[in-house]
Parts: structure tokens; sequence; C-alpha cells
């Protein structure tokens, strides 16, 4: 199963935001088994997940974190799930 | 039969059963399966005691600060914190506040479904913030439960559907859509801070064409950056009050400095916990109120928590932030020099606010608007927790307080309508709000928006 996480500032209301979007947007893809969470900054770690979802200005504090996925724009579905079918289909997934 | 009764009586007013129920509700209506519901009402249910566990650890952290403040400066510190201050509240408060919300949210929905005003107000937190902000004013006010239920209910759907209408002219021209509204407590502040940008409207710069460091984007970590200004905050304090008081009265003989700053790490482990219970508790709650928003209200606008706008201008978040913190210390300086109730400048309030506010600024009048968006949102936050200490009741001497300017804007008119008539007073605002807001939705027409 692969791991998705949203991460922003204080882990409450955008990064929930596009953990709606992501669930949304996978589903969408065709992806079947995944889980999607959503974190603050301080509270994510790398295990917690296989990728994260962050805005560009996040780009660099969350760098540690490992797989990113950055959005231009986190208000953005079209934009999240193009990003999204471009990593699953790199890695294998759809 | 009688037992029985209380039993059910005490099932509902037990707020974290409460909340649980209001789950399975949601769960229900989206039509989720069995484990699904099961196990959303269970951490629903286990969110809320998290969230009061961590309202106990913050309360053992201000008790001691309280003192050292009053022994220190001889005046009440107050350290703005809505987790803080909705954690402390909750556990008086909770089964009001989470009925008030229920019923806001549906009050926000049929408002958005009958009126031009199409916002669909998505930052759960701050739901439930304002929620219990206005089941604690309308309480302290001598309302009975239910007159606190209904005319609670009703005045956070009308503020939640109200407040984004007011920043959307301006959420335009920063994010070039119409199809996104910033909905978050500081609302007010934000339409304020761009209408102010525009006497700098002509031949405005903007931040982002100018190098800024962005080295101080660590703060946006909110658990590095409460705990920072904590330790600042309480290290200060501590060195006024000096080791004498702190180490026989509240440390039990512990070096003066490291108890202070073991306490502000307290806060912030406290803010963390009550973080951790919020999160719980919306994980469930959220995902149905958008899933029958949607359903319900077509063309509905959702309104997002402030974050969203920052990718739009990140030189504007940090000038902004920065001058918003600066002008919350000089505010401090003027309240501890006419010995007025202290209100502590708090790095979270200063950031997500200063920062919304700075991006507001500039998108109407550049690098001069995302400055004078600072100051004015700088000057809010340190003034308008004061007007709402005396209508909190007993929470008013909590030692923190709600934060943000439309806690401040709604419990300002509250605490005014209470003064000159009590709850009746209360009570009629409310519905004359109520029909100015949908007076207002035709005036304005379909485009449901404000133009100023």
């Amino acid at each position: 199963m692969k791991k998705f996480a949203a991460v922003c500032g204080s882990g409450l209301g955008s990064s929930f935001m596009v953990e709606m979007n992501i669930d949304k947007a996978l589903k969408e893809l065709g992806l079947s088994d995944y889980s999607v969470s959503h974190s603050d900054l301080g509270g994510a770690s790398p295990s917690m997940a296989d990728y994260f979802v962050v805005g560009r200005d996040l780009e660099k504090p969350a760098a540690h974190l490992g797989n990113l996925i950055v959005l231009n724009s986190i208000i953005d579905y079209q934009e999240l799930k193009d990003r999204l079918e471009e990593v699953l289909k790199n890695d294998g997934l759809i | 039969m009688n037992s029985f009764l209380n039993a059910i009586v005490d099932i509902f007013s037990e707020p974290a059963i409460l909340v649980a129920l209001i789950a399975v509700l949601g769960l229900a209506l989206q039509k989720k399966s069995i484990s699904d519901i099961i196990s959303g009402g269970l951490k629903t249910f286990v969110g809320f005691l998290v969230l009061t566990g961590g309202s106990g650890i913050v309360q053992n952290a201000l008790a001691p600060f309280s003192e050292m403040f009053q022994h220190a400066f001889n005046t009440q510190g107050i350290v703005p914190n809505n987790e803080a201050i909705v954690a402390v509240a909750l556990s008086d408060y909770g089964t009001l506040s989470a009925l008030v919300m229920l019923l806001g949210m549906i009050c926000n929905v049929i408002i958005a479904r009958f009126s031009n005003f199409k916002f669909i107000y998505l930052t759960g937190h701050a739901t439930l913030y304002m929620a219990c902000m206005i089941a604690v004013i309308l309480s302290v006010s001598g309302m009975s439960f239910p007159m606190v239920l209904i005319f609670g209910g009703i005045l956070l759907g009308i503020v939640n559907t109200i407040m984004p209408a007011l920043c959307q002219p301006f959420m335009k021209g920063i994010t070039g859509t119409d199809a996104i509204a910033l909905g978050h407590t500081g609302d007010i502040g934000y339409a304020l801070s761009g209408w102010a940008g525009k006497i700098f409207s002509k031949n405005k710069t903007s931040t982002e064409d100018i190098n800024f460091p962005q080295s101080l984007v660590f703060l946006r970590d909110s658990t590095v950056s409460i705990s920072i200004t904590m330790s600042v905050i309480y290290l200060i304090v501590a060195l006024f009050c000096g080791p004498t008081f702190i180490q026989e009265n509240l440390s039990d003989g512990t070096n003066y400095l490291v108890y202070a700053l073991t306490q502000a790490g307290t806060f912030a482990a406290g803010v963390f916990v009550i973080l951790a219970g919020v999160r719980l508790i919306l994980n469930e709650i959220l995902p149905a109120f958008k899933g029958i928003s949607e359903k319900l209200v077509p063309s509905s606008i959702p309104a997002l928590d402030c974050p969203i706008v920052y990718p739009y201008a990140p030189n504007a978040v940090l000038i902004g932030f920065l001058v918003s913190f600066l002008t919350g210390v000089v505010c401090m300086f003027i309240m501890i020099f006419t010995g007025m109730t202290v209100v502590l400048p708090g790095v979270v309030p200063h950031f997500f606010y200063g920062a919304t506010s700075g991006v507001f600024g500039n998108s109407t009048g550049g690098v001069k608007g995302c400055v004078l968006g600072g100051i004015i949102n700088g000057i809010i936050v340190s003034f308008l927790p004061l007007p709402l200490l005396p209508i909190m009741g007993s929470l008013g001497f909590a030692g923190t307080s709600f934060s943000d300017s439309d806690y401040g804007a709604v419990g300002g008119v509250l605490g005014l309508l209470n003064s000159i008539g009590g709850q009746v007073a209360i009570m009629v605002g409310i519905v004359v709000l109520l029909v100015i807001v949908i007076g207002l939705s035709y005036y304005f027409g379909k485009r449901g928006e404000i133009n100023e």
C-alpha cells in the first residue's frame, strides 16, 4: 500500500484540503490501495508516507521528508492530479 | 425511566461523545461502511479527550507564567493563543460549543443555498474555535442553553458566510480566480489591509520583485515558532521576576531560568497535543461537511485556510510577519508603560495573520501596502484581545485569549450589545444582522461579493 501525506505549517487547514483533493485525484486515477493523511511540518517524518505533497513555499523546510511532490498552487486541483499521475506512472503504479 | 432519561442527558452533555455522534452522523450521511463509521466515531471521541488533555498541559504552564508576570510587572499578562483558550474553554462549554458548531455549519449551508453569498467555510478548526467563543460569550451574558444554541448557531452561520465575502474582491487579485475564498479568522484584518494598501496603488513595486532572504521560513513550523517565542517571553519575564520569587514559590528550588525554559516548552507541548486532538476531531467531520455542502449548494465557493495565499507572494509573507511582529512588540511596550493588561506578541497570530495581511496589502499597494498591512494586523492582534477579556467571564482570567481580528470583532460587537441591553439586545442584533446579510446579498446581486 502506498501512503500519501499533505504537509503544511500547522497541519490544520490547507494540508487537510490538499489531503481531500489527493484522495479524490487518486480515486480518479484508478489507484485503489493507498492511504492519505495530513500533518504539520514539525510532526511529519520521512517514515510517515511514501509521497509528501507540499506547496512550493514549503519546498525547502520539507526537503528532509524525501519524496516530495511540490505544487505551484495548492488550490489547483488539476495541477495536483497531473503531478500525481506523472509520479505514479514513473513509479509504475498505474 | 428517570434514570434512563438522565443517562441520555448525560450522553449528550458529554462533549467527547457528542462530537463522536456528530462524526458518526456525517459518516452515515456519506453512506460509509460500518467499520469506517465505528473507527471514525471512536477517533473523534478520543480526539476530544486528547484535546482536553492538552488543555491541562497548557494550563500548567500558564498558571506560573501569570504569577511571574504579575510579580514582575504588577499587571496581568495575556498570551494570545487560540488553541490554548479554546482547550480551556471546552472543558466547561464543550457540549454547547459542539452543538453551536454543528448548527453553525447547517446555517452556513442554508444561507449559502438561499442567498447570493455562496461561501462554504471549510476551515474546520476556525469554525470550532469561533463556535466556542460564541458559546462562551452568549452563556456568560445569561442566555439559556437552547437560546445560546439557536442564536449562536445562526450567528456562526452568518459570520462564516459573510467574512469570506469581505476578502473576496482581494482574493481575485491575489490568486487570479474567483473560485476560491479565504475562510480564516483574520478576515476583517486582511480585508482592511487590502483596502488600506490601495493608498499606495500608484507606482507600486510588488514584494516579489525585490530580493528578500527566505531563511525565516522555518518559523512556519508552529512547534518551532511557539517554542522560540515562548522561551524568549518566559525567560524575559523570569529575569524581571528574579530568582528568589520563582525558586521559593514556583520551581521548588530549581534554577529559575531552567524552570522558565521548561515551562515555555511545556506550553508548546500542550499546543502540540491540542492540535493533534483538533485534527482527530476534524478528520471525520470536515469531509462530511464538504461532501454534503457541495451537494446542497450548487456553485458554492469553498472558503479555505490562510496559507493558500502564501505561494502567490512568499516575500510578502515574510515581510508581513516581521512588520506585524515588530508592531506587536511596540504595542506591548505601550501597554506595559500605560499599566494596561499586557497582550504579549504571540508568534502564531503574527506569523499567520501578519503574513496573510502582507499578501493582501501587497496585492493592492506593493511593498508599501504589504508593510502597512503588517502594521494594521500587528495593532489588531495586539489590542483586540483586550475587549474580549471581560466578556468571557472567569475565562478572562485564564492567562490566554483569542488572538485574531474576527474573534475580536464578533466578540466585541456581542459585548457591546450585551452592555446596551443584555441578552435581548444580542438576540435582536443577531436577527438584524441576518436580515442585513440577506438584504446585502440581493443588493449586490448574483455575484455575491461586496465591491468596495
